[in-house]
């Protein structure tokens, strides 16, 4: 098969499953709706201002697409910091840009950001500005240069504690009124956004995606190291450059209107590897779908285990990635450390 | 000629910790056709002078001419058709296939597109039977030893389809027999492919068996450029090793033979 047939193939795949997985989370939820009035309403059969309608097309349907956009945004920002960093368990939350990006929103909000679609370009902007503050700080404090993997990830620990303490000091200096809900966002939390934000962040999401997709097989020679790069004939600081920038948008994107949600971008782009290889002109855009995917299984179960209660996707996601981590570092990559 | 310096010079930025370094007065050509081995000592500036040829490093003095051409007015993928470098290894972290790996080779020839096209694909699997490892093909990288990694690196090179073939220690870590085999390809590449070769070598043996000239550099100057047994005499070694050797000649060959003498071999 070619590669381009194969990459038509593994989409086709994957956005089935992902229309499977959403179809079936439109039916499950706290307000107790049989499936024949989630069909009703899908179908406009209903009243628009009838409760199964306003459940279905304006409460689940808008978290469903944000549950897949940010699980798409978090998996290509794996990829795209694993090629970066040639660190394959490199990623936004390991390397605490998610972290630097969070602070950037407690920021913003603390300063009144948060309403309306200006508000979370707002918020957008100062979790980009978080998130590149906090990779330049991983970048300097593993000594700029050849990065080990160990040391890449020591210091994505180290910026992300600081990070974490640092909203801490916010949190108790601002009135906690006007930082709504932050501890149930700083958890990673898939929430219904109104319209035009959840347009916005499909913008951003967009752009993020546009700056590391057509670079996916310049990432490949990246993994041969920089110089073996440039002698292939990549314009290796060029596309660093780049794909950095990518990835940050990417991260700041989710954690603007999700917040921090950790693993998503380790557990996706290893799975499909074991599935595709390494190549990333398969990956990147598999990740998008696959990503997708998966955050959008954890939202349906964190949102349905404890009813009528609800979960924080990012307990879901924490609780598959970390022992998913543990078990890559002792299995797969035992050699590299 | 296909590549040329002209009184080449280099000098690394200072840093702290770092013994300063630097490259002067580099003067010398490869021919079309020809073997050309790079020796000498640890630091003379092998590895640099594959940097600067390879575009790299730019260098502080002096210029580089690729096929007549200033090296400082091409692109990247300009240099990488004409360049192609085997590195000493290839990083583990994310293995790819040797096809995959080989078809990188095609990149600089069409830096835009997405995937390889199909003549992309034939140029690399033409590569990979120049050095025995077409039936490798499907293979992670990491699955392999280390003569048949060294044999799937120099074939990512030959996809290039390059006029000079630039290896950086080729024989470093293989066995006697991964030596004898990488010579044999090497002698081969450059006959039937016409690709000229520099050679940088530790393995001075190596470099007389397989060169048509060599180049010893140490600290970073040229001491002699010429033929085989022209540059490893004896005196001259013995100068820019700072240790006893003796030169004999390969009965077979007639090329010189480099021995050390060890110290207090004699006494025991």
């Amino acid at each position: 098969m070619s590669p381009g047939a194969r990459l038509v193939a593994v989409l086709g795949v994957l956005a089935l499953v992902l229309l499977l997985v959403g179809a079936a989370a439109l039916f499950v939820g706290s307000a107790a709706l049989s499936p024949g009035a989630v069909l009703a309403a899908l179908t406009g059969r209903t009243g628009a201002r009838s409760i199964e309608s306003v459940v279905t097309l304006s409460i689940r349907l808008p978290r469903i697409a944000v549950a897949a956009l940010a699980g798409g945004a978090l998996a290509v920002a794996g990829v795209a910091f694993q090629a970066l960093t040639r660190n394959p368990l490199a990623e936004p939350s390991v390397l605490g840009v998610s972290g630097g990006a969070a602070f950037g929103v407690v920021i913003g909000q603390s300063v009144g950001l948060g309403f309306g679609v200006l508000g979370a370009a707002g918020l957008t902007a100062f979790a980009f500005a978080g998130a590149v503050v906090a990779a330049g700080a991983v970048y300097l404090v593993a000594g700029a240069g050849r990065l080990s993997v160990q040391t890449l990830l020591l210091a994505g620990v180290i910026v992300g504690l600081f990070f974490a303490s640092a909203i801490t000091v916010v949190i108790s200096f601002v009135d906690v009124n006007r930082l709504g809900g932050v501890i149930h966002w700083l958890l990673g939390n898939l929430a219904t956004i109104p319209p035009a934000s959840l347009g916005l962040f499909a913008l951003t999401a967009a752009a993020g995606l546009a700056l590391v997709l057509p670079h996916a097989r310049e990432l490949n020679l990246l993994a041969l190291g920089e110089e073996a790069a440039q002698q292939l004939g990549v314009d290796a600081e060029r596309l660093k450059l780049q794909i950095f920038a990518g990835a940050a948008l990417l991260t700041a994107s989710v954690v603007a209107f999700a917040g921090p949600i950790g693993f998503v971008g380790l557990i996706v782009p290893h799975a499909l590897r074991l599935l595709l290889g390494p190549d990333n002109r398969l990956l990147v855009p598999a990740a998008f779908v696959g990503g997708g995917i998966f955050l959008l299984a954890a939202d349906t179960v964190a949102r349905s285990i404890v009813a009528p209660a609800e979960l924080s996707v990012g307990v879901i996601t924490s609780f598959c990635g970390a022992p998913f981590f543990v078990w890559l570092l002792r299995t797969r990559y035992r050699a590299l450390l | 000629m296909i590549v040329e310096a002209r009184g080449v010079g280099f000098v690394y930025p200072p840093a702290r910790r770092v013994r300063p370094f630097r490259l002067a007065d580099l003067t010398f050509g490869v021919a079309a056709g020809e073997l050309l081995g790079v020796i000498g000592p640890n630091s003379a500036g092998k590895t640099t002078l594959i940097r600067l040829l390879s575009r790299v490093l730019e260098p502080s003095a002096g210029e580089i001419l690729l096929e007549g051409r200033p090296l400082a007015r091409l692109d990247r993928a300009e240099v990488a058709r004409c360049v192609a470098v085997v590195p000493q290894g290839v990083p583990p972290q994310f293995p790819f296939t040797v096809e995959e790996l080989v078809l990188m080779g095609r990149f600089p020839h069409a830096p835009g597109r997405y995937f390889e096209s199909g003549a992309d694909r034939a140029t690399a699997r033409a590569a990979m039977a120049a050095t025995g490892v077409l039936e490798l093909a499907t293979l992670p990288l990491d699955t392999l030893s280390g003569g048949e990694r060294q044999r799937a690196v120099i074939a990512r090179a030959l996809a290039q389809e390059p006029r000079l073939l630039v290896l950086d220690e080729p024989t470093a870590h293989l066995d006697l027999r991964y030596q004898a085999e990488t010579a044999a390809l090497l002698r081969r590449l450059n006959r039937e492919r016409h690709v000229s070769i520099l050679l940088v070598s530790h393995d001075l043996n190596l470099a007389a068996e397989v060169c048509d000239r060599l180049l010893l550099l140490a600290g970073g100057r040229p001491v002699r450029l010429g033929a085989p047994e022209e540059v490893l005499e004896a005196e001259v070694l013995e100068a820019v090793y700072g240790c006893e050797v003796h030169v004999d000649k390969n009965a077979a060959s007639r090329r010189p033979v480099v021995q050390v003498v060890w110290p207090d071999a004699g006494g025991r």
